[in-house]
């Protein structure tokens, strides 16, 4: 707990305490109470960043999120050829170190040595085109989707497994068919590990600085320096020298996730007691 | 209905359509591991998914050990470095602190289970720049302390074992323990710790996917290239590679990142099996 309490409530505090300041170039730190705090709320690359998030949550998740719920159903259900084989491929692009991966999608993207630029000679055309405006956030959210499928699935897959196995046996004696079993004892069963699963990928959508900040790379003019809150955060505070300003839109990002954890949790275990 | 069978029969449909997702899975690892065999011509020339050329794996792989003076093996030491040490202790600390929130009632319980659900929720960006200010302030930074010690913090682990306490452990066994005078240190070493085994494996190998994973920490933290992980070693020859005027080494970036990625594959599938064992054997199933 005292190691919990150094490397985490100390940096928030002094991070707290940073945003409270604004680092003049004649005068050094100086106090200067919320305006920090207004200032972010009318920055709109801020909210560009922070649109740009909410977007990617409201669509990625939704959708790793039941393919991962899909795969974990059935994969339970035992009706799969090669089932201790098919969680295991599932899981191992979650194995891949973030940097690799995207690195790897990086190069599939390419045009020069990468697939997509061999599926576009093969039509013809530009069928896909990755590294544009229109489609670089799907990019993006393909490779996160690729990256925790599968760890998803064995969160899903594990609380599955712990369902005691008189429970189907009692249904069995029911006569409850197979949707049946999934309706009334699997997905119950999975409410704690849904919940969980779903505040994990709202923060790590929140979080989103990985791969668009390794993609920039390949695609600087595509992907500005305030893509994602927490990219801009990081290159305010390293490139652009505003460490206060960075603590600030760190605590709002931090309060915002946060909130919504809390209303997802809160929602999915009212119906528990 | 056709699934109301008690006795599950196999199904081709499903196993067609999982196995599409394991292709989604497995291709751009394939990809990757095709590539590594190729020449730098080869690989500009040729289609991905297939090997052609001449099979240049060996040399590739001679080529990153010795690329600036075989600075890629230091990374690798410096990443078992933070490895053992910065996921060691947290799956300790994740442990203790757990099973103690999960089994002890004491004043300011439900406090710290909302910071703890707060300090996931933070986004790590958020957490490492101020931990990088502070460590500045310290003397800490470009250390390799600097990586380890905000790595030993894990409330994403904390919580897993936390929910794991409270289900695998049935608090009327450790009364009847209690009862029959076992210390609290004795029922934790003889009861709890062989029913948290699988959760233990599991936060383990979180954390060890987590730190070997880290990219943002140490990317902040550390300016001397001695003392990068893999992760970031890779990424900068990345920017190398495709900056402006720059050498063109995606070769060495391709397989650096097979070599990156198996030891941890490995790991995990190594782990995976004493998670299954500890699965059954945790007495789960009852």
């Amino acid at each position: 707990m005292v190691a919990f309490a150094f490397a985490f409530l100390a940096p928030v505090l002094y991070s707290l305490y940073l945003s409270l300041f604004r680092n003049q170039l004649m005068g050094g730190n100086q106090f200067v109470g919320l305006a920090n705090y207004s200032a972010a709320f009318t920055d709109p690359k801020f909210w560009d960043g922070t649109g740009r998030v909410l977007l990617f949550l409201v669509v990625q998740v939704p959708i790793m999120l039941a393919v991962a719920l899909a795969a974990a159903l059935v994969i339970d259900s035992g009706r799969l050829f090669g089932k201790r084989f098919t969680r295991i491929a599932l899981f191992v692009p979650y194995a891949v170190p973030g940097v690799v991966a995207v690195l790897m999608w990086g190069f599939l993207y390419g045009d020069r040595i990468g697939l997509v630029g061999w599926i576009n000679e093969a039509a013809g055309s530009q069928v896909l085109t990755p590294f544009s405006r229109e489609w670089m956030l799907v990019a993006i959210g393909n490779i996160v989707t690729w990256e925790f499928v599968g760890y998803n699935m064995l969160i899903l897959y594990s609380a599955l497994r712990t369902v005691p196995g008189e429970l189907y046996e009692a249904a069995a004696i029911d006569g409850a068919g197979q949707w049946r079993v999934i309706r009334a004892v699997k997905l119950p069963a999975l409410r704690g590990a849904l919940v969980i699963a779903t505040i994990f990928s709202i923060i790590g959508s929140f979080q989103l600085f990985n791969e668009p900040n390794i993609l920039k790379v390949l695609a600087p003019t595509l992907i500005s320096s305030s893509y994602t809150p927490n990219m801009y955060a990081y290159n305010l505070s390293f490139l652009g020298q505003q460490v206060n300003y960075a603590a600030t839109v760190a605590i709002i990002m931090g309060v915002l996730t946060a909130a919504i954890a809390y209303v997802v949790q809160l929602r999915g275990t009212r119906r528990d007691s | 209905m056709a699934h109301s069978f008690s006795r599950p029969r196999k199904s081709v449909v499903l196993t067609l359509l999982m196995a599409g997702l394991v292709v989604y899975s497995l291709a751009p690892l394939w990809w990757l591991l095709v590539s590594s065999t190729k020449t730098q011509e080869a690989l500009a020339d040729s289609f991905g998914l297939w090997p052609a050329g001449p099979f240049a794996l060996f040399d590739n792989i001679a080529a990153v050990l010795t690329y600036q003076d075989g600075v890629f093996v230091r990374w690798f030491g410096n990443t078992v470095v933070y490895v053992v040490a910065g996921a060691g202790g947290a799956t300790l600390l994740a442990t203790l602190g757990g099973y103690g929130l999960a089994k002890y009632r004491f004043r300011g319980r439900s406090a710290v289970f909302a910071t703890v659900i707060g300090a996931v929720a933070v986004p790590g960006a958020a957490l490492a720049v101020p931990t990088f200010l502070m460590f500045s302030q310290l003397g800490l930074t470009n250390t390799m302390w600097s990586v380890i010690l905000p790595t030993l913090v894990s409330p994403f682990g904390l919580y897993l074992m936390w929910v794991f306490a409270t289900e695998a452990i049935p608090t009327e066994l450790l009364e009847a323990a209690r009862v029959d005078g076992a210390g609290e240190w004795r029922t934790f070493f003889t009861i709890s710790l062989r029913l948290l085994a699988p959760g233990i494996v599991t936060v383990a190998l979180f954390a060890i996917v987590a730190t070997w994973n880290n990219y943002f920490l140490p990317l902040i933290m550390l300016s001397d290239r001695n003392l990068f992980p893999l992760a970031i070693g890779l990424a900068s020859w990345n920017a190398d590679a495709t900056g402006v005027g720059a050498t063109p080494v995606f070769h060495l970036v391709i397989t650096g990142s097979v070599l990156t990625i198996l030891p941890i594959v490995a790991a995990f599938l190594l782990l995976q099996r004493y998670w299954q064992s500890g699965l059954s054997a945790g007495g789960v199933k009852g």
